[in-house]
């Protein structure tokens, strides 16, 4: 056990009595964090699913949750691309009314009525187990059968040196509608450890947006448990821009028939930055459809990992299921790991999956710059239209300039 | 001017062009033709400065500076344009977007002022209205979906709208029905002045009709093996290459 994992450990011990919610399930969470410890930051076991990503910087790092913040949280909500709608504002993981725009759909704080939901696996995940032992916050959103609750922010500014693990639960009845834009930042070497649950009732659609643009030197590590149920769709498009080290891990399990996930996500690294985006989609109702496509550009010494999985059980006849992932390499210490995986025991199905890796395209750029564009502006252009394919996902047209003047500004910190 | 003296170049130590002699004066079209694989597309790669073909001897001057030692894009603000026998699709790259970056970043290198985006639009709506280019070619992604007319007429409007000094057409006409081709010949015809010259690589009599050259070049196995007026296209359509390059043997 490394002294990250036994910090947090001594942390829960000193607080038992004082979180809110179920003990048991804190304690059952916390024995399962004991025995795993962080990915790659132990010597004991190696975990298949942390395959390529290892934690041990989080574990050699002293977070301080009591030390007073550091900087201020309300300038870092300022310069966020923030929409006019609702929005939810937790400031280094506590919600913050003053800062917050209620919701029409019905909202409570984690701190007042936690609610660990119930799709999650403390057992399997160890950072959803660290999560599920130390959580104090979080929202729980409510969106009533037939309702369109419309546009709802979720926000996570982290202004302190510390660790974070908030704890949300979405809920949306049969037939409602909810477009939930994420999105996360701070200054400092901080962890946020997020654990989601979506429950996405028959005919219901979520559409969730995440912009990731935590600060350079900090972890984010995301869990999120969708399930989607008969005629539902859960439409997802995850943006990581920042943070030293980020796992984006989305577990889908399509339950009725017809249900639709879409888990697409564009990464964008430079530096020795380090990105996971790790999915698994479980097929078990019939007739259901996931698409996911994944991008990664990565410049200087970055990493970018994918891992995908589809798993098809025995009744889900019909199920159509496609993955990619394509990474554009623009450096030779760029690295990308790429691995999707299929497992399927029904025997009428539609699964394909795929991965490019590859550089700027040559003959393009020499189009290019057989128009008079130079090299760096040419090679530019090459790179936001990788990246334009992937934002064309995102339908909403508000959302999507948000997501590019996110991506415009990681090209000018770039350019600094 | 373009001034070609005994150019040689290859491609993967494959050697292609093997020595090439070529005086295109200002205000002058010249076409070349030639049997399939003589050279005649990497004759106008080499000048656009593409950098997988290898340049072994020879010297290219244009308006008395040394092309072959500028970059693609230095070139293009000199005024040289490719006109690509198979032009590129850029997905994700808007078709407007990428004809006022170029036309830019040309006005930059010749310290001209920028256009915004309104007075481009103005200045490409004439152009493919000239062209009888439908205005949503603009909107789409460069060359994506586009048929194979369309690409060429595409690159046709790149040529309207950036002027260049001198223009290379790499088979524009192939592929192209008999209204098309007179459109591109007369995209060409609106640019043809004291100041601006091209060369016109075709198999085909068909473009030369509309785009009557001032000399015809027979480019065969990485010479030029015969020069000629307008009349020699016409010799060419009936006879064909063979006897040409059996006399050049």
């Amino acid at each position: 056990m490394t002294t990250g994992a036994i910090a947090f450990l001594e942390r829960y011990q000193s607080l038992i009595g004082r979180l809110p919610g179920d003990s048991a399930l804190r304690a059952a969470a916390a024995a399962a964090f004991r025995t795993a410890g962080l990915p790659g930051g132990t010597q004991q076991r190696r975990i298949e699913a942390w395959k390529y990503t290892s934690l041990r910087p989080v574990a050699e790092t002293a977070f301080k949750p009591d030390a007073a913040p550091r900087h201020e949280a309300e300038t870092i909500l300022t310069g966020l691309p923030l929409l006019d709608a609702p929005r939810l504002v937790f400031v280094d993981g506590a919600f913050r009314p003053d800062l917050s725009v209620m919701p029409t759909a019905g909202f409570a704080r984690f701190a007042e009525q936690p609610d660990f939901g119930t799709l999650s696996w403390p057992d399997r995940e160890p950072m959803v187990a660290l999560n599920t032992m130390l959580a104090e916050d979080g929202a729980a959103l409510h969106v009533p059968a037939g309702y369109d609750a419309g546009v709802v922010q979720l926000i996570s500014i982290a202004a302190s040196d510390a660790d974070f693990h908030p704890r949300h639960v979405i809920r949306l009845g049969k037939g409602s509608q909810l477009t939930l834009v994420e999105v996360s930042a701070g200054q400092g070497t901080y962890l946020l450890n997020t654990v989601a649950e979506f429950h996405i009732a028959d005919g219901a659609h979520l559409t969730h947006i995440r912009l990731q643009d935590e600060a350079a030197s900090a972890f984010h590590i995301s869990t999120t448990y969708a399930d989607v149920e008969a005629g539902a769709t859960y439409d997802s498009f995850t943006l990581n821009l920042g943070a030293q080290l980020s796992r984006t891990e989305v577990h889908a399990q399509l339950t009725g028939a017809g249900a639709i996930a879409h888990l697409n996500a564009a990464q964008l690294l430079a530096g020795s930055q380090h990105a996971d985006f790790t999915s698994v989609v479980g097929h078990t109702a019939p007739g259901c459809t996931s698409r996911q496509t994944v991008k990664n550009v990565l410049a200087g010494r970055s990493r970018g990992v994918f891992q995908g999985r589809i798993e098809v059980a025995r009744d889900a006849q019909k199920t159509d299921g496609y993955q990619m992932n394509q990474a554009l390499l623009l450096s030779p210490y760029a690295e990308v790991d790429s691995k999707p995986e299929l497992e399927i025991f029904a025997d009428d199905v539609k699964c394909s999956h795929g991965a490019t890796v590859g550089e700027l395209d040559a003959e393009q750029m020499f189009y290019l710059r057989s128009r008079g564009i130079p090299d760096a502006e040419a090679r530019s252009i090459l790179v936001r239209a990788f990246l334009a394919e992937a934002l064309d996902a995102v339908a909403d047209d508000t959302i999507r300039f948000r997501l590019e003047a996110a991506v415009e500004r990681w090209w000018e910190r770039q350019k600094a | 001017m373009l001034d070609i003296r005994g150019l040689a170049a290859s491609i993967n130590d494959k050697p292609i062009l093997k020595g090439i002699d070529l005086t295109v004066p200002e205000g002058e079209v010249h076409a070349i033709m030639g049997p399939n694989g003589s050279g005649k597309s990497t004759l106008g790669y080499v000048l656009s400065g593409r950098e997988d073909y290898e340049v072994t001897a020879g010297t290219v001057t244009f308006n008395d500076v040394d092309l072959l030692g500028m970059a693609p894009e230095d070139r293009a603000a000199a005024g040289v344009f490719l006109a690509f026998q198979a032009p590129i699709e850029l997905p994700g790259v808007n078709n407007a977007n990428f004809l006022r970056t170029a036309l830019n970043a040309i006005r930059r290198a010749h310290g001209e002022s920028e256009l915004d985006a309104v007075q481009f639009l103005k200045l490409a709506r004439a152009e493919t209205k000239r062209l009888a280019m439908p205005d949503d070619m603009l909107k789409r992604n460069v060359n994506v979906g586009f048929s194979g007319g369309e690409k060429k007429r595409n690159e046709v409007l790149q040529m309207a709208i950036l002027r260049p000094k001198l223009a290379i057409l790499d088979e524009t006409d192939s592929g192209l029905d008999i209204d098309a081709l007179k459109i591109v010949a007369d995209g060409v015809n609106a640019l043809r002045g004291p100041k601006f010259s091209a060369l016109v690589i075709t198999h085909h009599q068909r473009l030369l009709d509309h785009l009557v050259p001032n000399r015809v070049h027979v480019l065969a196995g990485g010479r030029i093996v015969r020069t000629g007026g307008p009349e020699l296209a016409k010799e060419l359509e009936k006879s064909g290459y063979a006897g040409l390059i059996a006399e050049a043997a």
